[in-house]
């Protein structure tokens, strides 16, 4: 049905967003980084107390939050995650659940543990209904699309054809000998970072409507996130788009047809595909 | 008397086999202690019972190298598996037990197949989606399993037909640390075997390994299957002594959990595991009495310092900040 | 002889004082909630709805101190059980109370049997919990009961076809099965029960099926965090245009966050045993002292399941003289008295609340949205026991 189409691909791109800063983290840096999910909370609870206490329009929201939490993140590079690039990878995903949960239980004590409830602007409220409503599309969700569209396209176009694109593809591919080329793999790894904080965040205020937002949406979606990269592969960013879109798509769909099925379906979707292809579906060869 | 180089090594990997007077001491102190503190019984059972997992899982991570985020599934089938036994079949704890780790083992042996391949990133995914995946079969077939209520009214019959499964808790501690204590001499065994210098020379170098000859795949699936059956003894025990069991065994909190036990104590040794388990309950229990809502974010704060410091500086505070 | 007789009234006075530092000179009570994971709201309102209350009624009870030991049980059953078995033996409570989700009291029931202690039921909902042990008490509702008063009420209102969306796991399937067997029996139809993961981040998928079935209106029962996601999603998708109205148990309109909903929840009919907004001056001065008390939190169903707890815990103690086991139990069963929802009491037999079930609508009262109770249904038993 066109609708539920519909509904996963936004659901879909939503969770590109939210993942592909994790997906480029991790082929870059091989860095396994749980507390992602937590930047994704910071921009979504920023927006909403912008929005709550200061009345600022949701529009303007957006940007704020993404260039907020990329500045984070890349504080947080500087800071913290550059100590941990060499340790093994057990390290690193204790330390990122540390991290997750010092969020987790920081924006608890400080907002409270209730869901928060964000009022859309007027405009994005509506909905069209096409073919007599076969297919029906949420205008936020048309917005989500959008948004994502763009960004994705962006995005593409800043790795295929800038000069920082070829530079961060040369790093992922090998990091040192990309630097004995003399790139600056250091500043590549924080910019990218923070660009990949920074669109967690933008997902997270993107989202706080459709999924929710309370102090556990780190540990909630972070399977989800974790998801998209593993079927996606790491060495792109098509592949996690259409792993996420995948997803979203066989989420919505299977809760639509087989309800009583409802959560098995992601997971084990993700596993048959982990299990033909361990790689991602779409990582290249030779890629990490 | 000639030293050669060969009995050299043979009398340094029978030392590290022997038992040390500390393991003794602290064998005996832990056996001691549901008689000696009678009011702590209760929670020297769930330490003993996350002790076992904790060494289930350092079997897993720190001998085979798998990084896994659902062992909880194995604690969680192994629970099921019992409360069923006792509940359908027959109540006596022994044997379904028995029956528990055998029909996890089972499980083990099937899943281990799954962890052979891909990057650390797909192990990860895949151990965590088998716990999920178990976790919603659990939730659906909720004639069997009590769904999302959990499993209620599992009556044990008194231990080997004397020993009464009491309040205090006393039973059940014993019970669960004699358990604890077989399987890790079973463990302790295998680990000072060649079996077990194999396996850590695969967890050490791979393609070093393979080269001379030692099939890295097929010893793998043994340790992860060896595991399991340990995690299922672990389920096995908790569904018995607390008398039902719930969703929230698979849960992702009681593999994360888990693994941070192990982290704390130190992966890779044998008594990481129960250090860790041991230690962790009580960080737990004082941080939760003074501030029972926001623990998390103490575990967390303890966690970044720890990996920050270095894991195995922990201990040692006069080596923090040199590289 | 003299000397015998010092003796021996120096042994009596030994005695008697060690007699009484041995006697409980405290009433211990163990609050047992969930202040940490997904259901943290409901263990919080608890906490300060007994905390008001003994601040209220003072914190002496038949000449002994009221002790409350409050612990967080991470909604973990095991863990539960655990804390409750360390209370009784370790901290000898008087009484256990609290227990936030169906799992954790039912894991419970049987320490509460093995040790003669009392355990009131603050917020579970599930109908079987009071069978689990002679020894329960229950101040909170029950699913059954908001269920069948919903159903009586919708046929009466042109609501004849109805899809039933719930969420997966105990109350939720009370929920559905009592509604659909009384709706039914009043000559409705259920056309569709569909059943929601509680780990469910998306409705949209369910309520797109809910729009495609065209019933008169979908009946929903979600726990109180979803409320809000659920709500939007229903506008989102322009169910109320397309003719479905949006009923429900209580839960998806929760007080604490009905406020932030917005406008989307106006006009939502919910049947429920409380309201923030009841008309009662018992009802107005327990939210204002509540909302002093919490900086401005509004009291919801869970705080006054556990006020009311306190009151039944409070009116039996004093009743007993501060003795604890069967007799407490004995002295809080049968208790009739009003409470912030209206009146209410606790069956002798069955332990269960009864209790008003009251139909409400969302509407904006002075600014703020609030269930406003326009039908009363009295004294409603838990169906799930009149079977």
């Amino acid at each position: 049905m066109l609708t539920i189409l519909f509904d996963g691909i936004a659901y879909g791109m939503l969770l590109f967003i939210l993942a592909v800063g994790l997906a480029v983290t991790m082929g870059l840096m091989n860095f396994i980084n749980l507390a992602h999910g937590a930047f994704a909370m910071a921009g979504g609870y920023l927006t909403v107390v912008l929005m709550q206490r200061l009345d600022v329009p949701f529009l303007i929201c957006l940007p704020v939050s993404f260039v907020v939490t990329g500045l984070m993140g890349a504080f947080l590079e500087r800071t913290l995650y550059r100590r941990m690039y060499q340790k093994p990878h057990l390290d690193q995903v204790l330390f990122s659940i540390g991290l997750a949960f010092m969020a987790v239980s920081s924006v608890d004590y400080v907002m409270g543990s209730q869901q928060q409830i964000m009022q859309l602007p007027e405009w994005l409220k509506g909905r069209t209904e096409w073919w007599d409503g076969a297919l029906g599309m949420g205008h936020y969700r048309l917005f989500i699309i959008a948004v994502c569209a763009a960004l994705t396209v962006a995005l593409q176009f800043v790795l295929s054809s800038t000069r920082f694109g070829s530079q961060l593809r040369a790093s992922v591919d090998d990091s040192r000998v990309a630097a004995g080329l003399g790139i600056n793999v250091n500043l590549i790894f924080a910019l990218t970072f923070a660009v990949g904080s920074g669109l967690a965040g933008l997902g997270g205020a993107l989202g706080a409507e459709v999924l929710g937002l309370d102090p556990t949406f780190p540990l909630k979606f972070m399977v989800y996130f974790l998801i998209v990269v593993a079927v996606g592969g790491t060495t792109s960013i098509t592949g996690p788009l259409l792993a996420a879109l995948l997803l979203g798509i066989a989420d919505v769909a299977g809760k639509y047809y087989v309800p009583k099925l409802g959560a098995f379906i992601v997971y084990a979707l993700m596993l048959l595909i982990l299990l033909w292809r361990p790689q991602g579906l779409f990582s290249r060869q030779g890629g990490k | 008397m000639k030293v050669t180089p060969s009995s050299h090594f043979q009398s340094q990997l029978l030392q590290a086999s022997r038992w040390k007077w500390q393991e003794w001491v602290g064998w005996i102190l832990v056996f001691a202690a549901p008689w000696a503190l009678p009011s702590h019984a209760l929670i020297v059972n769930e330490m003993a019972i996350v002790a076992l997992f904790a060494l289930s899982l350092d079997l897993v991570l720190g001998y085979a190298g798998i990084v896994s985020l659902g062992h909880a599934a194995f604690l969680g089938f192994g629970a099921y598996a019992s409360a069923l036994f006792a509940k359908h079949v027959m109540p006596d704890p022994v044997i379904g037990l028995v029956w528990g780790m055998a029909l996890t083992t089972l499980l083990g042996a099937l899943c281990s197949a799954t962890i052979l391949r891909g990057s650390d990133l797909t192990r990860l995914m895949v151990t965590l989606g088998m716990a999920l995946i178990l976790l919603e079969l659990a939730n659906k077939l909720d004639w069997l399993t009590g769904g999302s209520d959990g499993l209620q009214g599992v009556l044990m019959a008194p231990l080997f037909g004397r020993f009464e499964f009491d309040l205090m808790g006393q039973t059940a501690a014993t019970y669960s640390l004699t358990v604890l204590f077989l399987l890790f001499l079973a463990v302790r065994h295998w680990v000072h075997s060649p079996m077990g210098a194999t396996v850590k020379a695969i967890r050490d170098n791979r393609l070093r390994a393979s080269a001379i000859g030692i099939h890295a795949n097929a010893k793998l699936a043994v340790v992860y299957t060896v595991a399991a059956c340990l995690a299922g003894a672990a389920g096995a025990l908790m569904a018995q002594t607390t008398g039902f069991a719930s969703l929230d065994v698979f849960a992702l909190d009681r593999s994360a959990d888990v693994m941070l036990m192990l982290v704390i104590g130190g992966v890779g040794w044998l008594y990481g595991g129960l250090l860790g388990a041991v230690a962790f309950k009580f960080m737990h229990d004082f941080i939760s009495s003074i501030t029972p809502q926001y623990w998390t974010f103490w575990i967390g704060l303890f966690l970044v310092v720890l990996v920050l410091v270095g894991r195995d500086k922990l201990f040692k505070p006069w080596k923090w900040g040199r590289p | 002889m003299q000397k015998r007789h010092l003796l021996k009234s120096l042994l009596v006075g030994a005695l008697l004082s060690s007699a009484g530092a041995m006697a409980q000179d405290k009433f211990k009570i163990g609050l047992i909630l969930p202040m940490t994971g997904p259901f943290a709201s409901t263990g919080k309102q608890i906490e300060a709805a007994v905390k008001l209350y003994i601040a209220q009624n003072g914190d002496m009870l038949a000449g002994k101190k009221v002790e409350l030991i409050v612990k967080d049980d991470t909604s973990a059953p095991d863990v539960t059980k655990r804390i409750a078995q360390e209370l009784v033996v370790n901290d000898k409570v008087n009484v256990l109370a609290g227990f936030g989700l169906t799992p954790l009291a039912l894991a419970t029931a049987p320490i509460a049997t093995q040790s003669k202690t009392p355990l009131v039921v603050m917020a579970a909902a599930t109908s079987s919990i009071t069978e689990a042990s002679p020894f329960i008490i229950r101040t909170s509702f029950t699913l059954p009961q908001a269920a069948v008063g919903l159903a009586d009420w919708a046929p009466k209102n042109n609501i004849k076809k109805v899809v039933s969306l719930v969420s997966d796991y105990g109350p939720g399937i009370d929920a559905e099965k009592y509604f659909k067997d009384r709706f039914t029996f009043n000559g409705g139809q259920v056309i569709d029960t569909l059943r929601v993961p509680m780990r469910n981040p998306d409705f949209a998928p369910f309520l797109q099926k809910v729009r495609d079935a065209k019933p008169d209106a979908v009946y929903v029962f979600v726990p109180s965090g979803a409320g809000a996601a659920l709500m939007k999603q229903f506008a989102e998708r322009g169910m109320d245009k397309a003719g479905i109205r949006l009923i429900g148990t209580g839960d998806v309109t929760d007080d604490d966050i009905l406020n932030g909903m917005g406008d989307v929840a106006m006009g939502v009919i919910t049947s429920h045993h409380y309201s923030a907004s009841h008309n009662s001056p018992l009802n107005k001065k327990f939210v204002e002292a509540f909302s002093k008390a919490n900086g401005g939190l509004r009291p919801n169903f869970m705080a006054v399941g556990g006020y009311d707890g306190m009151r039944v815990i409070y009116e039996a103690a004093k009743a007993t003289k501060g003795a604890g086991g069967q007799a407490l139990l004995d002295a809080m069963k049968g208790q009739v008295f009003e409470s912030p929802r209206g009146p209410i009491f606790i069956d002798a037999q069955t332990r269960d609340v009864v209790h008003n079930i009251y139909i409400r609508k969302v509407e904006r009262v002075g600014g703020q949205l609030y269930n406003q109770e326009f039908e009363t249904i009295k004294d409603v038993k838990d169906p799930g026991k009149t079977r």
